[in-house]
């Protein structure tokens, strides 16, 4: 699916990924854990393709070089962030939003796009599984959302959009126990032996319910050591305490 | 309607003949610079009664003891007022374009995003074709059913001609001949606008638009509207258009004058398109616009809607004088600024009348190097006991090099009155943008996207029709303004 070689990143001369290596294979769940300020955060907006940063080494998507697409080549090619912090975008419509979002991707896809009333159905349909009321989608887009309903809906679209490959950035922050079962329902039901995920976490909490097929550390801009599930309950243990010098 | 007809049936007589009907135009002699000469020559093509004439001259002569305004804040070259023309005559069907392959290819590629017909594309950009005709028809089958009704729809220059008692009842009744320079220099040179007369307790079941009355494409520069909403009528009125005009006219110094008798209704919607000049800022039309309306019956209401996108300079305030108790006044506004455009625009809200009501909704975008300014006020007079008032501006700015200005004038003089003003400014962040983006919108949908949003409470006042290509042009004339 992915394949990173040797990515380094900077912002404004700081270094922030020092040679970082990773492959994803398809249907394979990595989960990436890791200090503050060890780069995790940039790793995914290095592979998003976020801007204002300084990017070098090479990554392979789907045998397509990433690099040379920008912020929604990348999406539409089907590579999804769910964001740590979802951004409010005041006066548009969560489901317009979701809507448009829907349609830009099919329609990259060569697909057809939905009218209103086969959206709705959709949205509806997978709005359920997550408990999201229809009330929230008629809210503007992440604006007075809870912590909770932020993270939902970013589960949300990544339902309606079915990518290929996923990145979670720290979905597991600031939920309580009912919604991390939710949420993490919502990723269990999505995946399958044609999608990828890169889950990103400080803890090994969210793990128990999405359990990864590989752990890796990050410490300082590169993977200092890799393992299966096993490493993550080690961490929760020990801490990060020897990856940091 | 006349006037047009005629023209439409001498060019169809003539066009066998070389040069017929053509010569005749070219042939009309137009003195250039203002002066009694200009002006005795404008009322004399349109055939226009004494009456008139003496009107124009008092305006001229009170024009000379004027100065310009200053106080705006869009500064611009100094206008020689002597180098104009003031009265254009049709065009030439030689001059016009003979096809869309001689428009502009950058004003061909909105119409297509616009998703405007063909046949619409070349009346716009004033290809001479057959399209006329077809508006002809649809227009006269409009006039008839308006008729049935009592509703007067037409021209001003007919109006003056065939309902003098209502153009002298009310034509400078709410923008007086003495009110400010463009206003006066629109009184003594109008060519041409609309009328509309709706009689008492007609609710007008159809929106009366500009683009019904087809011979107001040769307007140009000095027009003049005039509504007159009866007792317990009602009308919405469309004017302007989404897709981009061709002018060759810089200064555009219209009048817009709205009269809502006791309990009427005057919704006026307005979509302002002309070109805006190009990205270095050069070129471009100057929009210096009086528009104002007079609630003059008890719960009589006016409600103002613009979406302000074209020329160079915009400088307009649409206003409400509340004089009837009970009655309201709306101002509606999206002024979008980008590259090198300026624009100064808000409105005036008078509360003359007891429990008047006034609501104030302002979106301003700025982009490029642009600058918007809200300028408004609102005044509530001694008399004016119960008076509410409710304004909200909002400034979104697009990038770093541009600017948003809001300056709100409030003069309360009754103690019993309500005024509250709510005024926000914020900016696209680069995080909503990357977030549009990573679920798949390019960055310009993820503009007018974020855009729409934001002047969505105005853009819903449109009639529906208007509303969806409005959303279009917001997206459109901020194209290229990120990254």
């Amino acid at each position: 699916m992915i394949e990173i070689k040797n990515l380094k990143t900077s912002i404004e001369d700081k270094k922030i990924l020092n040679g970082l290596n990773l492959k994803i294979n398809k249907g394979e769940v990595h989960a990436i854990m890791g200090p503050n300020g060890s780069g995790k955060s940039t790793l995914s907006y290095a592979l998003s393709g976020k801007e204002g940063y300084d990017v070098s080494g090479e990554i392979l998507f789907k045998k397509k070089n990433l690099l040379d697409l920008n912020t929604e080549e990348r999406a539409q090619s089907g590579m999804f962030l769910a964001f740590q912090y979802p951004i409010e975008i005041p006066g548009v419509f969560t489901n317009n939003f979701l809507r448009t979002s829907l349609n830009s991707i099919r329609k990259a896809k060569n697909q057809k796009e939905l009218n209103a009333i086969d959206f709705l159905k959709l949205l509806k349909e997978k709005a359920k599984s997550l408990q999201i009321n229809q009330e929230m989608l008629s809210r503007p887009l992440n604006v007075g959302f809870s912590g909770g309903e932020k993270k939902r809906n970013e589960i949300l679209q990544m339902a309606l959009i079915e990518p290929e490959f996923v990145i979670m950035d720290e979905t597991d922050s600031g939920l309580d126990i009912d919604a991390l079962k939710i949420v993490s329902n919502g990723v269990n039901a999505l995946r399958n032996s044609d999608r990828s995920f890169l889950i990103i976490t400080h803890y090994q909490r969210l793990l128990n319910y999405i359990k990864p097929d590989f752990v890796h550390v990050l410490s300082n801009g590169k993977i200092v050591e890799s393992g299966d599930w096993k490493l993550a309950l080690e961490l929760e243990n020990d801490g990060y305490g020897k990856y940091l010098n | 309607m006349t006037k047009s007809e005629d023209l439409i049936k001498k060019y169809k007589e003539n066009s066998e003949y070389t040069h017929g009907f053509v010569t005749d135009i070219e042939t009309i002699e137009v003195p250039k610079g203002l002066s009694e000469q200009t002006i005795k020559f404008i009322s004399k093509q349109k055939q226009e009664p004494e009456w008139m004439l003496a009107w124009r001259l008092k305006a001229y002569e009170r024009l000379k003891k004027m100065k310009e305004p200053n106080w705006q804040k869009p500064k611009y070259p100094k206008i020689d007022y002597q180098d104009l023309y003031y009265y254009s005559a049709p065009k030439s069907l030689k001059d016009q374009p003979k096809s869309l392959d001689e428009i502009d290819p950058e004003i061909r590629k909105t119409y297509e995003k616009l998703g405007i017909p063909l046949e619409e594309q070349k009346r716009l950009s004033g290809v001479a074709v057959d399209a006329v005709f077809d508006s002809v028809s649809v227009a006269t089958t409009f006039k008839d059913e308006l008729k049935k009704i009592g509703v007067i729809f037409c021209s001003i220059s007919e109006a003056i001609k065939e309902h003098p008692e209502l153009v002298k009842k009310y034509l400078g009744s709410v923008i007086p001949l003495t009110d400010h320079y463009f206003a006066t220099l629109n009184s003594a040179v109008f060519t041409d606008g609309s009328f509309v007369y709706i009689p008492p307790g007609v609710r007008c079941p159809m929106e009366l638009s500009t683009y019904f009355r087809i011979n107001a494409s040769n307007t140009g520069q000095f027009e003049r509207t005039l509504i007159i909403a009866d007792k317990g009528s009602y009308v919405s009125y469309l004017e302007g258009c989404t897709a981009p005009m061709r002018d060759e006219n810089q200064l555009h110094a219209a009048n817009v004058e709205l009269v809502a008798l006791d309990d009427a209704e005057i919704k006026y919607s307005t979509v302002q398109n002309w070109y805006p000049g190009d990205k270095e800022g050069n070129g471009g039309i100057y929009n210096f616009v009086t528009k104002r309306g007079a609630c003059r019956g008890k719960n009589s209401k006016i409600s103002w809607t613009q979406v302000e996108t074209g020329s160079a300079i915009t400088w307009k305030y649409p206003s409400c004088i509340l004089q009837g108790d009970n009655s309201q006044g709306e101002f509606y506004s999206v002024a979008i600024t980008n590259n090198y455009q300026k624009a100064d625009t808000g409105t005036k809200m008078i509360h003359l009348g007891k429990n008047t009501k006034s609501k104030i909704i302002s979106k301003g975008i700025s982009a490029g190097n642009a600058d918007n300014t809200y300028r408004g006020l609102v005044s509530i007079h001694p008399k004016a006991k119960g008076a509410k008032n409710f304004t909200q501006c909002d400034s979104l700015l697009v990038g770093n090099k541009c600017g948003a200005h809001t300056i709100p004038y409030i003069e309360n003089k009754n103690s019993t009155s309500d005024i509250e003003h709510e005024a926000t400014t914020s900016k696209i962040s680069d995080d909503q943008l990357f977030y549009c983006r990573q679920r798949g919108l390019n960055q310009e949908e993820a503009v007018s996207l974020i855009v729409n949003g934001f002047c969505k409470e105005v853009l819903q006042q449109l009639p529906m029709e208007f509303a969806v290509e409005a959303q279009k042009l917001v997206g459109i004339s901020l194209e290229g303004s990120v990254g």
